[in-house]
This record gives structure tokens, C-alpha cells and sequence, in this order.
């Protein structure tokens, strides 16, 4: 037996503390299936009212980039000021849009 | 997971009680149907709203006067994708599907707003735009940002918080013509001559005719009446026009001591009926655009497709 077929596969929780806010990333656990992840994700990350939904997500369905990644990824951005409100000057007395 | 055996009744009112305590209704709770098809209703024209706005400013990229503008415009118009996107999909956690969203919009059966059927025949209108409609909008999307329904709330503060670019960037322009030489002052002042009134429209019928309005309140889907957001709007206008030294074409515009606000005149609401019933300036134009642009894209969509099923018939092989 491999390694991955010894290990339950790996689920990432995310929660929502609060009605109106968006569910967080809190951690990952093993579990047989989503429906136990959830008790294991209620169980382990919201013992003490942390939340008030709670997400789980395979892990291997996440697809994600890199830090390496980040040159090809954002470094446009950063000659971009003009998308930033503060780079338009405007006199003191309509300044506040 | 819990299953408690309660009537519609019962449930409706917890979901009253959620919504009067200030609590956000979140994808999987139990709403009433009207609810639901009223948030998609307007989720989704606010979305197409987006959207088709891309249209008249898009209309300026290629001939904007200067690098800086062109690259200024592109990102403005780059944004309003951006938030199109967050919209439908907020829209479709009430389970409205993106297909069934713009085919409404193709077959006219989903409006959106009424402005963009003006056409934007000079620079300065582009400058107008961000100024006027954009303003307009912000103080819809800020009031918006306390929707009662969650992820169009989080939608809202996520796009106000890219806006404000959008309405400083306009109004930054139109301070270059508006102290510019007089040509291009005459050209600001057209601009807001035609934009004015269709700007304030964007706020829709009165209060008293307004078809959703009441119930909308009632579940805090809109959180100010229209006629509140459109007074709002023009309170903190003028004076922005005032330091542009450009008049906003109303002479019933004044100062209302009294009320702490100014009074205006009536809009048109022919126009604004026959414009939002389909027969503005532009609207054939937007929508058969939009639909071009859609079909012209399929092949993408369909390289797109035949590429996974390769992929997929390939692992298989292997």
C-alpha cells in the first residue's frame, strides 16, 4: 500500500464567523468524505462559536499559483498607479469622491 | 441538517426577524421565492448594467487624447467586466444560471440601466461618464453595500472600492476642459447638457410608481427609496459643477434653505419610459453588440471544449 491509499484524503475548511462575512480558510483535516469533514471540521475548528457555516473542499480540487509565480503573475500591476483613486489630484474642494 | 417540520408561514417569519434584525441572508437559508426572484431580478440587471456599460466608453479607447487617458480608459472599462462578473455570480448563488441571465438580456426581456442607450459622441463625454454616472452609481452601490442578501453585499463593497477611481479619473478630465480653452469648455458643457437628465433617471421612477420598491424596502434588498439616493446625487453634484464653472441645464436648480436641500426640476419620464421600453438613442445597437460579441467568441469557447475532451480521452488512453 502507498502512502496515499493509507491516508483519508485531505479536506480544507473554511468558515464564516459571522452572517455577511465571507467564509475564511481555517486549516485542513483527514476525513473518509465531505459530509465527515464537516463533523471533524465542526469538531476541531469551531469548539468555541468560531463560526457559524462551515465550507470543506478537497484539497487536491484546489488549484492554486505560486509565490515563484508572482513575477509573471502581478508585476504589471505595479506600473499601474492610475488604477488607484489617490492618484487622481483633485482640488481641496471636491476632494472628497 | 436538522429537519424541523415548520410551515411556510413560520418560516417567513424567522426570515422577517433575520432581515428587520439587520442579519445577512446567505445562500442556503430558506427565503421566500419572491425574494429570491426579486434579488435575481435585479442582481442580474445591475450585472448586464455593467456590462453594456463597457459599450460607450469602449467607444473612446482607441481615440483618447493621450497615452495616459487611453491607458486610464482601458483599465476603467477593464473594471467594469470585472464587476459585471462579480454580479452574475452573486446572482447565481440564488441558482440563476449565466446562460438563462444573458439570453434575458438578448431577448430584451432583462433591462438594464436606461443610460447606457445614450450615445457618447465626444471626449468630454467620456469625462462625463465617469463624473456623472459613475457618481450616480456609487451612491446607489454605497447604500447598496447594505443590502440584505449576502453575497450582493460583499459584491457591492468590493466593486465601491474600485469606483471611486472610475468617478475621479472623470472628473479629473473634465477639469483639464473645463479650464481648458473655450472650445473645450463649450464641449464639457454639452456634455453635461445631455448627460444631466439622463443621469438622474438612473435613479428610476418616483418613489409612489415605483413597481418593487416598497417590497425591496421591506426586505432590505434597497436600503434608500430612489427618490432619497436621487436628491443624494444632486446635493453633492452641484457644487461640483459650480467648481468646474459649467451650469447644469435646470432652471428650476436652487437652494432650498428650508429643506437643507436644493430643489430640481421634473425629468422627462416619457423619455425615460420610452428609453428603458427599449426605444432610446441606442438600445438596438447595445444589444445586438453584445450579442455579436458573444457569438463571435463561441469558437473560443468551443476550442476551449474540444481541448478538455482530448485531454480527458487521452488520460483514458493512457
Amino acid at each position: 500500500m502507498n502512502e496515499q491509499q493509507q491516508l483519508l484524503p485531505l479536506f480544507e475548511v473554511f468558515v464564516r464567523s459571522k452572517r455577511g462575512l465571507d467564509h475564511k480558510h481555517v486549516g485542513s483535516l483527514h476525513a473518509e468524505n465531505p459530509e465527515q469533514a464537516l463533523e471533524y471540521a465542526r469538531d476541531c475548528y469551531t469548539r468555541r462559536s468560531e463560526g457559524v457555516s462551515i465550507w470543506v473542499v478537497k484539497s487536491s480540487d484546489i488549484t492554486a499559483s505560486q509565490e515563484e509565480d508572482a513575477r509573471s503573475f502581478y508585476d504589471p500591476m505595479d506600473d499601474k498607479p492610475y488604477r488607484h483613486a489617490m492618484h487622481y489630484q483633485l482640488p481641496e474642494p471636491v476632494n472628497n469622491m | 441538517m436538522t429537519e424541523f417540520s415548520v410551515n411556510d408561514a413560520e418560516l417567513e417569519k424567522r426570515f422577517q426577524d433575520r432581515v428587520d434584525d439587520e442579519q445577512k441572508i446567505e445562500p442556503k437559508d430558506w427565503m421566500p421565492e419572491g425574494y429570491r426572484k426579486n434579488l435575481i431580478r435585479q442582481i442580474s440587471q445591475h450585472a448586464h448594467s455593467e456590462v453594456i456599460g463597457m459599450q460607450p466608453e469602449g467607444n473612446w479607447i482607441s481615440r483618447a487624447p493621450t497615452l495616459r487617458r487611453k491607458m486610464i480608459l482601458l483599465a476603467k472599462v477593464q473594471d467594469e467586466g470585472g464587476h459585471g462578473l462579480y454580479l452574475y455570480s452573486a446572482a447565481e448563488t440564488l441558482g440563476a444560471s449565466r446562460e438563462e441571465m444573458v439570453e434575458a438580456l438578448h431577448e430584451g426581456r432583462a433591462k438594464y440601466a436606461s443610460i447606457f442607450n445614450y450615445p457618447s459622441l465626444t471626449w468630454a463625454d467620456i469625462g462625463t461618464i465617469g463624473w456623472l454616472v459613475d457618481g450616480a452609481a456609487i451612491v446607489n452601490q454605497i447604500s447598496l453595500q447594505r443590502t440584505s442578501y449576502g453575497p450582493y453585499s460583499r459584491a457591492m463593497i468590493r466593486i465601491c472600492k474600485e469606483e471611486s477611481f472610475h468617478q475621479r479619473q472623470g472628473y479629473e478630465s473634465l477639469i483639464a476642459l473645463a479650464h481648458g480653452s473655450a472650445e473645450q469648455k463649450a464641449m464639457a458643457q454639452d456634455a453635461l447638457n445631455r448627460w444631466w437628465w439622463p443621469s438622474l433617471m438612473m435613479f428610476g421612477p418616483h418613489d409612489a410608481e415605483s413597481a418593487h420598491s416598497g417590497q425591496s424596502m421591506k426586505w432590505k434588498i434597497k436600503r434608500k427609496s430612489n427618490d432619497t439616493l436621487r436628491q443624494d446625487f444632486v446635493d453633492q453634484t452641484v457644487p461640483q459643477a459650480d467648481f468646474l464653472g459649467l451650469e447644469i441645464p435646470d432652471p428650476d436648480l436652487k437652494w432650498n434653505e428650508e429643506r437643507g436641500h436644493y430643489d430640481f426640476g421634473e425629468i422627462d419620464w416619457e423619455e425615460f419610459q420610452r428609453v428603458i421600453s427599449g426605444d432610446g438613442m441606442c438600445n438596438r445597437d447595445r444589444v445586438a453588440t453584445h450579442k455579436k460579441a458573444h457569438d463571435d467568441g463561441a469558437w473560443v469557447r468551443d476550442a476551449l471544449r474540444a481541448y478538455e475532451a482530448k485531454k480527458a480521452n487521452k488520460s483514458e488512453a493512457a
